[in-house]
């Protein structure tokens, strides 16, 4: 019986992906490089590998110019945790992260060039884990400095996602300020939301480092990454104790958490289900009972391999195409015709009003 | 609605017809059966059962020894197309089929059933037989698995691999021990003797690749407890969860294809480990030694024997015994696409497919599956995609789009008009153009909503630009049409 309870309040999953963004670039902005490189390496030390993790970060820190000790990124202020690591994998790097491609990644709607380490490969009964961290605002989050994304197209980005089944459950952090306002529009069932401040509040960053000379990172976060590290592959915590993490008196901020799309009790939900990859595995008991003296079938691939005749260079390439492609739609702009037509109507209209003798003052 | 037609023929040997049959043999009789899968969806089942009795060479097959041997030799006499069952009723007192054994299902497509006394009974065991032969109302549910309510199907009912138009099997050799153990193993060898039988049959469902790698000083990421009475080590069974992280991200994949990946690992454990059995739920040690993840693959523990001297020379050299291994990971294959054995009626006898892998009526069940999974995810994609182009109404569709659009309408109607007559092989290849064209319809990197604005975003660029600007326009136009109304006025105001 006991079984059968703890079965049922188990998810369903069985595989895990995260997608972590940071949308932030130049240097003062290390703290939101150092708060997505931490989650990346709880979410690797917990189990999930390189091939399910989407890392975007929207500039480089560890190698910046301006980073007095290269090849690193810490952070704690006594440079005690260096969440760079030695094996971290990039998959969208600095001009690359923009809201198009983010969108892209999460809908699936993406060239086929694209290798696949910047896919987003899930099926409907992967859990994922988004996380985003920046700047943001009153319903938008500001990537590069030059675009935004707002709640409005995340909610339905996650509904595109939905109607294709790519997600089993959705986990979504947010470390901006005014975070909470990014997860109110969502629609979309089996979606839990964190965020690290309400709308209306700013997120504050942690000690600045007196080395290095900028915030290293954001108190959401960094009270996260403490909180991640005692949580190891078969831990029992909960999402309860998630929802705990930071209150008002070391955060400053009030994190906010959404639940009621969620369709399990958030008692129930561990956070090895959303950071770490814990497997369902069952027990062999069956085998195939072989013929061991039959001969091995003749391997038909060489004989394939060379039946092939080399391809020529411009047949590969469809140059005609490529020559005469339209160029990409860009944004919809008036027509010359009407900014022109709206001039000469301005100027006719001066210049009946306030009588033609007026032309002289003008040339 | 779709409605799955399943092709039968009962035959029934001399001596074999119950008594209370009503119409003489040969006739024609039809079984439908809803499965509800929810409360808008549901699929009709419909056996189209032909009666007759044997023919002169029916019977003389059926005079043989055994019941394999009865069923080679029925097997050139039947219908053999994909989807069609014949059943076989034989006296009760026949000794074909062994004491306490009422059904054979034999290799092909066809099985052998006793005759049970009365017509009831006899259906009953009919309906029985093609239940497990061609599909059940929960394999249709389990393929039906997003539109079935939460709740309804348990978690592990969804756990057979999705239907994709092709798989990558990647078989890895795991050594953590390199300075003890040099393994060799004939994995070419083993893939075309054993392997690709399995998959040519598979050929039909999608396409397969297979790959293989050795990886070294690749360690599971849990210790092993050493167990005193039987001088072992052991992995409990809750630990194996965690086994397969560390060495996951080690695996690797080809960057080229975007099918799903199955994994089989061949672990040889370190010296010190040595021998390594895994433990099931209740303690004892599992006798195939290996474990798989439901969408993921399996692995398998080889253990090496200890050699006989301990002064032997390391490192040991190990030949792998191949057949040993593709026993296990074939199973392992079958149990991962959802071919089950299970859950048979003790009082079956099911015949063992050989190398073939598959018997011929488990292909069936899987094209059952996948054809009606293809149907669902087609009209799915389908719906939602309609869904998007209403909600922004300015979504330019470019022709090639539109026309994989029309290709998937026509290839699902196709697959259901194809159904509907039994024809599953053809059904299944409709429903597999139909979930190409539709799925490179819906991610087609032009329908980013992204790219469109809508009206009401339009209006708040524009409006604060214009406006001001529009104010005196506006107010010098309405004077201009002031003025020129009392110029009209002022000729006949002079008089």
């Amino acid at each position: 019986f006991q079984d059968q309870a703890e079965q049922f309040f188990r998810s369903g999953h069985t595989n895990n992906w995260a997608v972590l963004v940071c949308t932030s670039r130049f240097w003062f902005n290390y703290r939101h490089v150092a708060n997505t490189l931490s989650v990346y390496r709880s979410v690797k030390r917990l189990g999930i590998p390189d091939s399910h993790i989407v890392l975007m970060l929207a500039d480089d820190m560890a190698c910046n110019p301006r980073n007095p000790k290269p090849a690193t990124v810490f952070s704690h202020k006594n440079m005690e945790l260096n969440v760079y690591g030695d094996d971290v994998e990039v998959d969208y790097r600095s001009y690359e992260v923009t809201v198009e491609n983010f969108l892209r990644v999460l809908t699936g709607r993406i060239p086929p060039s694209t290798p696949r380490s910047k896919r987003l490969l899930s099926d409907d009964r992967s859990n994922i884990l988004i996380y985003m961290t920046g700047h943001g605002g009153n319903g938008f989050l500001k990537f590069q400095d030059s675009e935004e994304i707002t709640n409005v197209e995340l909610a339905d980005a996650f509904e595109q996602m939905w109607q294709k089944r790519r997600y089993n459950e959705l986990l979504f952090i947010i470390d901006t300020c005014q975070g909470a306002s990014m997860y109110e529009r969502f629609y979309s069932p089996n979606i839990m939301a964190l965020a690290s401040s309400q709308v209306g509040e700013d997120s504050l960053s942690h000690q600045p480092d007196l080395g290095i000379g900028v915030h290293l990172m954001d108190r959401y976060t960094f009270y996260v990454l403490e909180f991640l590290e005692e949580i190891h592959p078969a831990s029992q915590t909960n999402m309860n104790d998630l929802f705990q993490v930071c209150p008002k008196s070391l955060c400053v901020s009030t994190p906010g958490h959404r639940t009621d799309l969620f369709q399990r009790d958030p008692q129930n939900v561990l956070i090895t289900d959303f950071f770490g990859s814990v497997r369902k595995v069952e027990i062999t008991t069956e085998t195939l009972s072989l013929d061991r003296d039959v001969a091995g079938l003749e391997s038909k691939f060489p004989e394939e391999e060379l039946a092939t005749e080399p391809l020529k260079y411009a047949e590969q390439l469809p140059v005609a195409q490529i020559i005469h492609q339209k160029p990409k739609q860009k944004d919809w702009h008036p027509p010359g015709g009407f900014i022109l037509g709206l001039w000469a109507l301005i100027i006719m209209v001066f210049f009946k009003t306030y009588g033609i003798k007026h032309m002289k003052h003008v040339f | 609605q779709v409605r799955l037609v399943v092709p039968m023929a009962v035959v029934f040997a001399p001596g074999s017809v119950p008594g209370d049959l009503r119409k003489p043999l040969p006739f024609r009789d039809v079984q439908e059966m809803e499965i509800s899968v929810n409360l808008r969806t549901s699929v009709t089942s419909r056996y189209e059962m032909r009666y007759r009795s044997t023919t002169a060479q029916e019977e003389a097959a059926l005079a043989a020894a055994t019941a394999r041997e009865a069923d080679a030799a029925l097997y050139p006499l039947q219908d053999t197309t994909l989807g069609s069952l014949t059943m076989y009723v034989v006296p009760d007192t026949s000794s074909l089929l062994p004491q306490g054994i009422n059904v054979y299902v034999g290799k092909h497509r066809s099985a052998l059933v006793r005759a049970g006394g009365s017509l009831a009974a006899l259906q009953a065991r009919l309906r029985e037989v093609t239940q497990v032969m061609s599909f059940t109302a929960s394999s249709i549910a389990a393929a039906l698995s997003d539109r079935v309510p939460d709740g309804q199907l348990s978690p592990d009912a969804r756990r057979n691999l999705k239907s994709s138009l092709g798989y990558e099997i990647t078989f890895s050799l795991l050594n953590p021990d390199p300075k003890s153990h040099t393994v060799d193993w004939d994995i070419e060898g083993a893939v075309n003797r054993f392997v690709k039988p399995v998959l040519d049959k598979l050929s039909l469902v999608a396409n397969f690749s297979v790959d293989s790698q050795i990886l070294y000083y690749a360690v599971l990421g849990v210790t092993p407890r050493y167990d005193k009475e039987s001088s072992s080590f052991f992995l409990s069974a809750h630990s194996l969860p965690h086994v397969i992280n560390p060495v996951e991200a080690r695996l690797g994949s080809s960057a080229a294809s975007l099918y799903p990946v199955l994994n089989f690992l061949l672990y040889v454990p370190e010296r010190s480990h040595s021998p390594l059995y895994i433990q099931d739920k209740d303690g004892a040690p599992v006798s195939t030694n290996a474990f798989h993840s439901p969408r993921w693959g399996g692995i398998m523990v080889y253990n090496v024997e200890a050699p006989a001297s301990p002064q032997a020379s390391l490192p040991l050299h190990v030949d792998v015994d191949m057949a040993r291994v593709m026993e296990v990971f074939l199973a392992q294959l079958r149990l991962l696409f959802g071919l089950s054995r299970e859950e048979v009626p003790p009082e079956f006898l099911l015949e063992s497919p050989g190398n073939e892998g598959l018997a011929d009526w488990e292909l069936d069940h899987l094209l059952w599956a996948h054809t009606v999974e293809n149907i669902a995810t087609v009209s799915t994609t389908l719906t939602s995609l309609a869904q998007l182009l209403d909600k922004i109404g300015n979504i330019v569709i470019k022709d090639d789009v539109a026309s994989e659009v029309y290709r998937a309408v026509a290839s699902v109607q196709s697959a259901v008009t194809e159904l509907s007559l039994g024809h599953l092989l053809a059904a299944f290849q409709a429903s597999k153009e139909a979930v190409t064209s539709s799925e490179r319809a819906f991610f087609d990197p032009s329908l980013l909503h992204l790219l469109y604005f809508p009206d009401d975003q339009k209006f708040a660029i524009y409006i604060p630009l214009f406006l001001p600007m529009a104010v005196p326009i506006l107010l010098s136009l309405a004077k201009i049409v002031r003025e020129t109304r009392l110029r009209k006025k002022e000729p006949t105001k002079m008089d």
